[in-house]
């Protein structure tokens, strides 16, 4: 009989636990972004031959995205469509194509970090949408376009703690997850970055007080304390800069200038501010000034 | 290549956590296998049924599922292991890894016990109705007669279960150790130019850990050949 309850105590706090986790990541489930309309002027404005030509006319297109970073690239277990800046970004480029950013032309592919590069060399994706940060050694495999938005690595710690910045965590655990430019950059400022498979389960271990902050892109952090509200705050300047851009294949280097193209058309109409806005503004983040795009080699 | 030629340091810290993660998780769980053994062959009969319950309800269950128990189920209730602050040379021994050993032990030491149970079937009935005769208790006879020949008969499949467990490690990745995997994917991130080399070195490493100990695991079975 002790045997049996010692089992049901087990089974329901590990049921609360995989609730916690699961409900930890769902940003707002309603907000399905802005509505953006495909284009119909796309006869004869891409080069024949092209692979935006080819896109276009297919009126098909596969984008890799993130699943878990609430504001940037997410997907819930109930959502029909990924959402987040990445997203409405996404949105953007694929209507320039004249493709409904709606229609089933759309497939949205999930991919993680490590499996960017991949995807894009062997096509199962077009373009990578997926908080995809810009470095020398990625362009030695892939394009990279943007960059469209410029983060910076921050701290999230508990609400009362006495924290004020990284620096005050030398030789302490932060967490972050497995394999990320993030954790690096922790172990640089002299902390001692572990790693986990998401966010939300980094979010779980600061709140029962196993490690002392997690830390990463100050909006998906952002993003985080507002859902805590009250448990949870970001703490300290940014210690680092991301630059994220958009991946395409290297063989297919006419994408560069088009990627240019459409972001520097939603700079100047308004339509990157407002994708700013639905999605990052939420989480108490200003809109800033657009970024300086890399010119095309 | 220069990815790991050039910080052999890491590449060899992070197999260090793979070798002390496999190290102790495979003493604890060999004795912890053994004592749930004694009680699954033993003649209580709630023991008996306690050890049997265990077994099947732990060994049906993914290994990353008894991870995610003790990381992020088990503080719920106040049992974490953040008592665990070691630090050996570059190494640290926290909470993180207090979770990941007593998830491993407790995963494997239910194969160690099958494996065990297999050899003590292997060991004919009479030799345990013949030391009960002689007066020895079931202690006696587990400890004198019955583990040493069964023990012999258990050595291929507890190697098995070993180099599982060696390989198992791996799952710690995603929770808070930074093993052989998780520099792997670290490497990955920063170096995804030289992607397949990456993961090149760190099979290596796996398979020269597996041969070592598939190479003491042959020794130690010749040695104890019954003639």
């Amino acid at each position: 009989m002790r045997l049996r309850k010692a089992f049901a105590a087990t089974a329901v706090s590990l049921i609360a636990a995989t609730g916690l986790v699961a409900c930890g990541d769902a940003g707002d489930d309603g907000d399905d972004g802005v509505k953006v309309e495909a284009k119909d002027d796309c006869d004869g404005k891409f080069e024949e031959g092209s692979r935006m030509a080819e896109l276009s006319e297919a009126g098909k297109i596969n984008v890799g995205h993130k699943d878990d970073q609430p504001g940037l690239g997410f997907e819930g277990a109930t959502d029909d469509r990924p959402s987040g800046f990445d997203i409405e970004v996404a949105k953007l480029l694929i209507a320039d194509l004249c493709i409904d950013p709606e229609s089933d032309g759309v497939n949205w592919e999930v991919t993680i970090s490590d499996n960017r590069e991949p995807f894009l060399e062997q096509g199962k994706v077009d373009l990578v949408l997926a908080s995809y940060s810009i470095t020398e050694d990625r362009r030695l495999k892939v394009g990279q376009a943007g960059p469209y938005l410029v983060t910076g690595q921050q701290l999230l710690v508990k609400a009362d703690s006495d924290v004020e910045s990284i620096d005050d965590l030398k030789g302490q655990e932060v967490c972050s997850v497995t394999g990320s430019t993030s954790i690096d950059r922790i172990d640089e400022k002299g902390a001692k970055g572990v790693g986990f498979d998401s966010y939300s389960e980094c979010v779980a271990k600061v709140l029962d007080g196993t490690v002392e902050g997690m830390s990463t892109d100050g909006t998906i952090l952002a993003g985080f304390a507002a859902e805590n509200e009250g448990q949870l705050k970001v703490v300290g300047d940014t210690f680092s800069e991301e630059n994220i851009g958009v991946g395409y294949s290297k063989a297919e280097p006419e994408m560069c200038e088009w990627i240019n193209d459409v972001l520097t058309a939603s700079f100047s109409d308004g339509s990157w501010a407002e994708a700013f806005d639905i999605t990052l503004g939420p989480s108490g983040v200003e809109t800033p000034e657009p970024p300086a795009l890399d010119p095309c080699a | 290549m220069e990815a790991v030629t050039e910080n052999w340091d890491l590449f060899f810290r992070s197999f260090g956590y793979t070798v002390a993660l496999f190290l102790i998780a495979a003493v604890l769980s060999m004795i912890f296998g053994t004592l749930l053994c004694a009680l699954r062959v033993g003649p209580v009969a709630i023991m008996r049924a306690a050890a049997t319950t265990y077994v099947t309800l732990v060994r049906n269950t993914p290994l990353v599922i008894v991870f995610a128990f003790f990381s992020f189920a088990s503080p719920m209730f106040g049992l974490t292991f953040g008592f665990l602050d070691v630090h050996i040379g570059q190494f640290d021994f926290t909470e993180a890894f207090g979770a990941a050993v007593v998830s491993l032990t407790l995963y494997t030491s239910t194969f160690v016990c099958e494996a065990l149970r297999s050899g003590i079937n292997s060991v004919p009935l009479g030799q345990a109705e013949a030391a009960r005769a002689v007066g020895l208790t079931f202690g006696g006879t587990m400890t004198q007669v019955v583990l040493p020949q069964a023990v012999r008969a258990s050595v291929p499949p507890l190697a098995s279960v070993q180099i599982a467990m060696l390989k198992n490690t791996s799952v710690a990745a995603a929770f808070g150790i930074l093993e052989a995997v998780a520099q792997m994917r670290r490497f990955t991130n920063n170096f995804s130019s030289q992607r397949t080399e990456i993961f090149v070195c760190f099979a290596l490493g796996y398979i020269v850990l597996v041969l070592l100990l598939s190479f003491a695991a042959n020794r130690l079975e010749r040695r104890w050949r019954v003639a």
